[in-house]
C-alpha cells in the first residue's frame, strides 16, 4: 500500500486540496491501485500547495502544485512510485526552499499525519513532556529562561521570565492562555504549526502548566480558521485518548486539559488583555495595565498568555535542551524564527531560520522576488503595525534588535510584499482607516485619533501647495506622537509607525 | 474556478429554539461568546428578542449583551444572504490587487459591504487577514477560503453557487 500525502490544511485547501481526496482515491480505486490517503499539514511552501507527496521505495517524492485536472496525468505517469511528471518535485527536502531551512519549531509540519499521537512521537514528540515530568517547576523555567526564548507574538518578552511571574505567584487556579487570535495581515505561522503539528502546541502548553502549576488551558482561536479548530479538536482528542492531556498524565499525577474558545472577528482580541475580556465571554476592551496578566489574568488568577509559536517552540527546548536552541540565532535574538513572506511574491510561505539573515536574502533568496515580476519597492514587517521599509533597507538583519535600531518591528515575523505599483500615502491612510475599525473604543488617541488621521492624510494628498501640505504634516506628526504615548495599548500606539515610516521613506508620495 | 463547499443552511429564528440551545452554556467560560457563536452559526444571525432571552440565561442586563453582540465583527444583527462573502482588505491581499477585486465584485453583485444581493443570496463583507498571505488575494465563502481569486473566478464561483443554492445542477 502507497502511501499519498495530501494537506488537510487552509492554503492547500483554498487551492482545492480537498477535491484532489476524493479524485485520486477514485482514480486509484478505477485503476484497482492500493493507496492509502494520509493528510498531512503543509510544509509551509504555500506556492507549492497543493504539494502532494508519495511515500515511494526510495524516499519521499513530490508533485505540485497540483490540480485535479493533472490526476488522471498523474496516475498515467505513474505518479505512485515517484514517475515523471511536469509537476514533479522529487525529494522537497532536498529543494533549496527547504535545504536553506533551519527548522526546529516546524521540524514535523507537513511531514506527519497532522494529528496522530504515533506519528508525532516517532518523530521526538513528547520527549519534552516525559523531560519536564522528571524535573521540577525551577528545572523547567530555567531550561526555558536558558534557551533565551522570547514572545514570537511580536512583543517578544522573554518566556522563562514570564512564566517565572507565574510560577511565584499563591494562587488557588491558575491559567495557560495560548493566543492563537493571529490577526495580523502577513502572518500565518500559527495556522501553520497548528493544522501541521497541532499536538506540538498541546505538548508546549503542557509543559508551560507543569512549570507554573496551572491545570487548565484555552487556545483563543480566530473565527477566520475554521479548519485549524476542527483540526485541533481532533489532536486533543487523540492526546486525551494516549493519556498525554486529562487527568494523571502519564502517571505523573499531573493533570493537564485543553479548550479551544473561537474569537468572533475582532484583530483587537490578539491584544493579550483583550483577549481574556473575551474569553470571559465579555466586549474585547483592554484592560488597563497593571496589574499584568501574569498576576491577575483570567477571573483575576495569575495566567500565562503565550503566543502559539512561543509555545510551540517549547516541546523542541524540552527535548534537545536549551543549549542546542540558543545555540541558533545571535545577539539577544536566540533561536529561530518562522517567517512569513506574503503579498505579492512569487515563492511566499513560511521559512524558518536562526535570527541574523537580512530581509533581502529572505525576499530574494526563499522568495524570489515579486509575482508580477515588477521591482519591489516597499515590505511591510511584522503586521499592520510594523513598518513600511524601502528596498535601501533590504540589509537589514532579521534580530529584534536590529530592526528596532532601523526604526521597524520583527513582529510575529510576517513579511509583506509590494511591487512599484503600490502607493504609500494610501497604505498611510489605510492604516490608519484599519485602526479606525478595529480600535476596541476604550482610549481616546487611539478611538479619535485614528479617525483623524485619515482626514489628515486626505488633506495632505489633496493640499493645493506644499505650504499647506507642510502644515498637515506638522498636524500628523502632532497626532501620531499622541498616539504613540498616550494609547493605551500597542493598537493606536504602534500605528503610527507604519504611517510614519511611509511619510519618512516614501514622501514623494504624498504630494499628488 | 472551482466551487470548494456547499452553504450553510441556516434554521428560521425562533426564540424557544434559541433559549434551548444555549443551555449548555450557562456557567461555562466565556458563556455569552458561546451562545452567540451557538445562535450566529443555527440562525444566521443574532435576532434582537435573544437580547433579554441571554440576559437571563446569563444573569446579565440585555445592554450587557448588546454589548457583546455588537463589540463583535462576526455577529450580525439581521439576517444574511444563502452565503457571506468576504473579501480580503488586508495589506497582503492589497499587494496582489484585492482593491479592484473588492471594486469588481461589488460591481458583479450589486452590492456595497454589509449589504445583500435582491435575491437574497449573497452578502458582502470586508475581512481583514485570512491567514493565507502567500496566495493573495483572498476570500471567504461561509467557511471556506479561496486563494488566488480573480474577478473571472469569482464569477465563475458565484454562478456554481447560486446554482447549487437553487438546487438545480446538483
Amino acid at each position: 500500500m502507497v502511501k499519498v500525502y495530501i494537506p488537510r490544511e487552509t492554503t492547500a485547501n483554498s487551492l482545492g486540496a480537498e477535491l484532489l481526496v476524493n479524485a485520486i482515491a477514485n482514480e486509484a480505486q478505477y485503476r484497482n491501485q492500493d493507496i492509502e490517503i494520509v493528510r498531512n499539514g503543509s510544509r509551509g511552501a504555500c506556492w507549492l500547495e497543493p504539494l502532494i507527496e508519495v511515500e515511494t521505495a526510495s524516499g519521499r517524492i513530490g508533485y505540485g502544485p497540483v490540480t485535479t485536472e493533472d490526476i488522471v496525468d498523474l496516475f498515467d505517469a505513474d505518479f505512485i512510485n515517484g514517475g515523471e511528471h511536469a509537476k514533479l518535485l522529487g525529494d522537497v527536502e532536498a529543494l533549496p526552499w527547504f535545504k536553506n531551512q533551519e527548522r526546529l519549531t516546524f521540524a514535523r509540519c507537513g511531514i506527519i499525519a497532522a494529528t496522530s499521537v504515533a506519528e508525532y512521537e516517532s518523530l521526538g514528540g513528547f520527549v519534552g513532556l516525559k523531560n519536564a515530568l522528571a524535573t521540577d517547576s525551577d528545572g523547567i523555567i530555567q531550561e526555558m529562561t536558558d534557551s533565551g526564548l522570547r514572545g514570537r507574538g511580536g512583543a517578544a518578552f522573554p518566556t522563562g521570565i514570564k512564566w517565572r511571574t507565574v510560577a511565584d505567584c499563591d494562587a488557588d487556579q491558575k491559567y495557560i492562555v495560548c493566543n492563537a487570535d493571529e490577526g495580523d495581515s502577513g502572518t500565518f505561522s500559527d495556522r501553520l504549526i497548528m493544522e501541521g503539528d497541532p499536538l506540538s502546541l498541546l505538548e508546549g502548553m503542557t509543559i508551560a502548566g507543569l512549570a507554573v502549576g496551572a491545570d487548565k488551558g484555552f487556545i483563543y482561536l480566530r473565527s477566520e480558521y475554521p479548519l485549524t479548530q476542527a483540526i485541533l479538536n481532533d489532536a486533543i482528542a487523540n492526546a486525551l485518548d494516549a493519556n498525554f492531556l486529562g487527568d494523571n498524565i502519564q502517571d505523573s499525577g499531573k493533570s493537564f486539559t485543553i479548550e479551544v474558545f473561537m474569537g468572533a472577528g475582532a484583530y483587537i482580541c490578539g491584544e493579550e488583555t483583550s483577549l481574556l475580556e473575551s474569553l470571559e465571554g465579555k466586549r474585547g476592551q483592554i484592560r488597563f495595565k497593571p496589574p499584568l496578566p501574569a498576576i491577575e489574568g483570567l477571573f483575576g488568577k495569575p495566567t500565562v498568555v503565550n503566543n502559539v509559536i512561543s509555545l510551540a517552540s517549547v516541546p523542541v527546548i524540552l527535548e534537545k535542551g536549551s543549549k542546542h536552541y540558543a545555540g541558533y540565532g545571535q545577539g539577544r535574538s536566540l533561536g529561530t524564527m518562522p517567517f512569513q513572506i506574503g503579498g505579492n511574491i512569487k515563492q511566499g510561505g513560511l521559512v524558518e531560520k536562526a535570527f541574523g539573515l537580512t530581509l533581502r536574502q529572505l525576499i530574494e533568496d526563499f522568495g524570489s522576488g515579486t509575482a508580477t515580476g515588477n521591482p519591489l519597492r516597499a515590505v511591510q514587517v511584522g503586521g499592520p503595525l510594523g513598518a513600511y521599509f524601502p528596498e535601501s533597507l533590504l540589509d537589514t538583519a532579521l534580530d529584534y534588535e536590529e530592526f528596532a535600531k532601523a526604526g521597524g518591528m520583527l513582529g510575529h515575523g510576517g513579511v509583506v510584499i509590494f511591487d512599484d505599483s503600490v502607493n504609500m500615502a494610501k497604505q498611510a491612510r489605510f492604516s490608519m482607516e484599519f485602526c479606525a475599525v478595529e480600535s476596541c473604543g476604550k482610549c481616546t488617541p487611539c478611538r479619535i485619533g485614528s479617525v483623524r488621521g485619515v482626514e489628515v492624510i486626505d488633506r495632505i494628498v489633496s493640499a493645493e501647495n506644499s505650504e499647506a501640505r507642510e502644515a498637515e504634516h506638522i498636524v500628523l506628526k502632532d497626532l501620531c506622537d499622541t498616539m504613540e504615548s498616550a494609547s493605551l495599548c500597542a493598537m493606536g500606539g504602534l500605528t503610527p509607525i507604519p504611517v510614519m515610516s511611509a511619510v519618512k521613506h516614501f514622501a514623494a508620495d504624498f504630494e499628488q | 474556478m472551482q466551487q470548494l463547499a456547499g452553504s450553510i443552511k441556516y434554521q428560521e429564528w425562533n426564540l424557544d429554539v434559541a433559549k434551548m440551545t444555549v443551555q449548555e452554556f450557562r456557567g461555562r467560560t466565556g458563556g455569552v461568546m458561546l451562545a452567540l457563536h451557538k445562535i450566529q452559526e443555527t440562525f444566521g444571525y443574532v435576532d434582537d428578542s435573544a437580547m433579554s432571552m441571554l440576559g437571563k440565561v446569563f444573569n446579565l442586563t440585555r445592554a450587557e449583551i448588546h454589548g457583546v453582540t455588537s463589540f463583535y465583527h462576526d455577529f450580525k444583527r439581521s439576517k444574511p444572504g444563502t452565503y457571506t462573502v468576504k473579501v480580503c482588505q488586508a495589506e497582503a491581499c492589497q499587494a496582489m490587487g484585492s482593491e479592484k477585486l473588492t471594486t469588481d465584485i461589488k460591481a458583479f453583485l450589486g452590492v456595497d459591504f454589509h449589504e445583500t444581493t435582491a435575491n437574497g443570496e449573497f452578502t458582502l463583507e470586508p475581512v481583514y487577514c485570512l491567514g493565507n498571505c502567500a496566495c493573495s488575494p483572498n476570500i471567504m465563502v461561509d467557511k471556506q477560503t479561496y486563494g488566488r481569486v480573480s474577478i473571472d473566478g469569482f464569477k465563475t464561483l458565484a454562478d456554481s453557487l447560486a446554482t447549487s443554492a437553487t438546487g438545480e445542477n446538483v
